[in-house]
């Protein structure tokens, strides 16, 4: 399957080429996370499809995926 | 910070100028100072341009002390916009130097005669005012090429547009920066028009021979100082984000949570959002030879601005910042940096709040009067406000009152005031701040965001109605409390997540002061704050109607979560319950 995968802010570089991944079934963030060797602690918010979900969240094919560490404004 | 400076326009023979003690007023600062003196001395039926409105201005309780990012400046008064009470809040080096001249506030007041405009000038020696009526229709940095010299370096310019000299319900009271640019502004609810409706279009703030405001106990104090920076240094929004992108960093993350405003409210996501993001705005300020990290005033240790410059590396405009962008970019369909800092210029030129100009364009676009999307459209329309043509001054007066020009229902206000950048369907918590706050649509009244996208502070879900009138009342309660100190709110990420960093904040209070205050007592002023403003705008003839939402954001599904608002109105009703 294949998801669309965007990070934001400072952990942008860790976007993968053309921003879409190609997952076995099943996968979870964790593991695209882990996979893409994002360090855990600057990771704040995760969306899948817009929702904020945890990292065990398992993902489906199509799926939009954003990372971003902390972050604010106003 | 022991005098009040008050300004007659109305009295015999001319403006007087009387500085008297600040006596019952004493020991409160920024929004509790300008809320207690209008509360009080303002008759809340009176009509904002009339002789009974009053223009407060007041430094925080911090502000002018070594006490870092402390130089924030409230300008309180009855509203021209919403018809209620008005704290509009701004950065930049006015609050310092005013503190550190001694006054707790400049009140404006009196009937003017309706033809002279006054500049008011204010030196260690003491204050004057002149008629200058070769100010007529000057525009801010017009204002700053002839006075830069004058207030100079240590000094700050406050000085209104032709927005604010034409009494437009949308116009700001604007407030020089570090480098003498009128950048920051008072901007919400028209206290520019209520400083022109005075006649006053400048006050130039000399800070030459002044020193920093010294605390009763110093060593508690610089203690104090030292850990609250710390705290702000080590928390990663306030330490890092917030420095390296700016407040447009939120571009994405809004657009993500599928919250972020697209087409006047239409739906959650702007395909184009990245264009304008805090990040590509970053990476293009710095290749043209701009700062992405700059503060609006010196002492501010975050520092969550920078410098917008053209491709020719010639100044355009400070970094717009995520209102800004928000307001004339997705709001509007437009994705064209160079045209947002183009807007944001005119917008400070003129002195119009970025916010409810943007969300007037936003409503002149639905109404058909340009396409979304137009970005020359736009800079046309901001220009017809400046100059002040008829079509200008109904889109100067704000998005209620384009939408009533124009017919058409979908205007994001409540209490006549303009949405901020975060759909109160998608992000439901600071759609109850909008609802209730008694400035109108307000997102930095209680910051919502804060929990329910950010996850600072907490983790309220934002699609769901629960837990949102609470959450909103917390935010609400502390941000009265914060917006009198002179702090920049944007400390609240830090003193949120980190007990300790609020405890340095306290602890800053009491040294400067010699009190012993708690948390609680900090809570109880934030209270006493929003229960003055609550009654003023009662007395003002505010019910429990004026507490909501347009109906259209119960009604219309807002794509791609497809929700509405749906906080119950018996809730909405409990947050000033306490
Ligand atoms: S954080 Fe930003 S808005 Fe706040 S005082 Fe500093 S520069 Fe100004």
């Amino acid at each position: 399957m294949i998801i669309t995968l965007n990070c934001f802010a400072s952990l942008k570089p860790y976007t993968p080429d053309g921003g879409t991944l190609e997952l076995a079934e099943g996968t979870t963030v964790e593991a695209v996370l882990t996979r893409l060797g994002i360090p855990q602690e600057e990771i704040r918010l995760i969306f899948v499809n817009s929702v904020h979900v945890s990292p065990d969240t398992v993902l489906k094919d199509g799926d939009r995926l954003g990372i971003f560490p902390p972050v604010g404004g106003g | 910070m022991d005098k009040i400076l008050r300004i007659d326009v109305g009295a015999d023979g001319g403006p007087a100028l009387r500085e008297e003690p600040v006596g019952d007023y004493a020991g409160i600062g920024g929004r509790a100072l300008t809320s207690t003196i209008v509360c009080k001395e303002v008759p809340a039926d009176c009509h904002p341009l009339g002789p009974e409105n009053k223009l407060v201005i007041a430094p925080g309780l911090l502000s002018g002390t070594a006490a870092v990012t402390s130089g924030r400046l409230s300008v309180g008064c009855k509203s021209p916009l919403t018809g209620g009470i008005k704290e509009a809040n701004s950065g930049g080096q006015g609050a310092q130097v005013l503190a550190r001249l001694g006054y707790a506030a400049i009140v404006l007041e009196g009937e003017w005669n309706g033809e002279d405009l006054y500049k008011v000038t204010i030196t260690k020696d003491g204050a004057t005012i002149e008629t200058a009526n070769e100010l007529k229709m000057k525009t801010n940095y017009q204002l700053m090429e002839k006075f830069q010299e004058t207030y100079g370096s240590s000094g700050a310019m406050l000085s209104i547009g032709t927005a604010g000299e034409m009494r437009l319900s949308n116009s700001t009271v604007a407030v020089t920066d570090k480098e003498g640019r009128p950048t920051r502004h008072a901007g919400r609810g028209g206290v520019g028009a209520v400083m022109g409706s005075k006649g006053v279009k400048v006050i130039l703030l000399d800070g030459a021979g002044t020193s920093m405001r010294q605390p009763v106990d110093k060593e508690a104090f610089s203690d104090a100082n030292k850990r609250f920076n710390e705290g702000l240094k080590k928390h990663a929004v306030t330490g890092q984000g917030l420095p390296t992108y700016g407040t447009n960093v939120l571009t994405n993350v809004l657009n993500e949570a599928g919250g972020y405003p697209t087409y006047n409210f239409k739906q959650g996501n702007f395909p184009d959002a990245d264009k304008i993001s805090g990040e590509t705005q970053a990476e293009l300020e710095i290749s043209r030879g701009g700062v992405s990290t700059h503060g609006c005033h010196r002492g501010c240790s975050i520092q969550c601005s920078g410098t917008f410059l053209d491709k020719d590396g010639n100044y355009v405009t400070k970094q717009p910042e995520y209102e800004t962008v928000w307001a004339h970019g997705g709001n509007c369909g437009i994705c064209d940096l160079d045209a947002i800092a183009t807007l944001d210029y005119l917008d400070d030129d003129f002195g119009l709040d970025t916010i409810e100009m943007g969300v007037t364009i936003g409503v002149a676009m639905e109404a058909g009067l340009l396409k979304f999307g137009d970005a020359d459209g736009a800079i046309k329309l901001v220009k017809e406000v400046g100059a002040g043509t008829p079509l200008g001054r109904i889109l100067g007066s704000g998005a209620a009152t384009a939408a009533r020009a124009y017919g058409i229902e979908k205007a994001p206000v409540v209490k006549g005031q303009g949405m901020p950048a975060y759909d109160p369907r998608a992000v439901k918590g600071i759609g109850v701040t909008y609802a209730t706050s008694p400035m109108g649509a307000d997102h930095t009244a209680g910051y919502a965001v804060a929990t329910n996208i950010l996850k600072v502070g907490g983790d309220v879900d934002p699609l769901s109605s629960e837990g949102q009138a609470a959450l909103s009342q917390n935010l609400q309660i502390a941000t009265a409390a914060v917006d009198s100190t002179g702090m920049c709110l944007f400390i609240a990420f830090a003193v949120l997540d980190q007990p300790e960093t609020f405890q340095a904040l306290i602890d800053i209070i009491n040294g400067c002061y010699g009190l012993s205050l708690t948390a609680d007592d900090v809570v109880a002023l934030g209270k006493s704050v929003l229960e003055k403003e609550r009654d003023f705008n009662a007395r003002a003839g505010f019910t429990a109607a004026d507490d909501r939402l347009p109906r259209y954001f119960r009604r219309e599904q807002l794509p791609p979560h497809n929700v509405v608002f749906d906080v119950p109105d018996q809730e909405l009703d409990q947050v000033f319950q306490w």
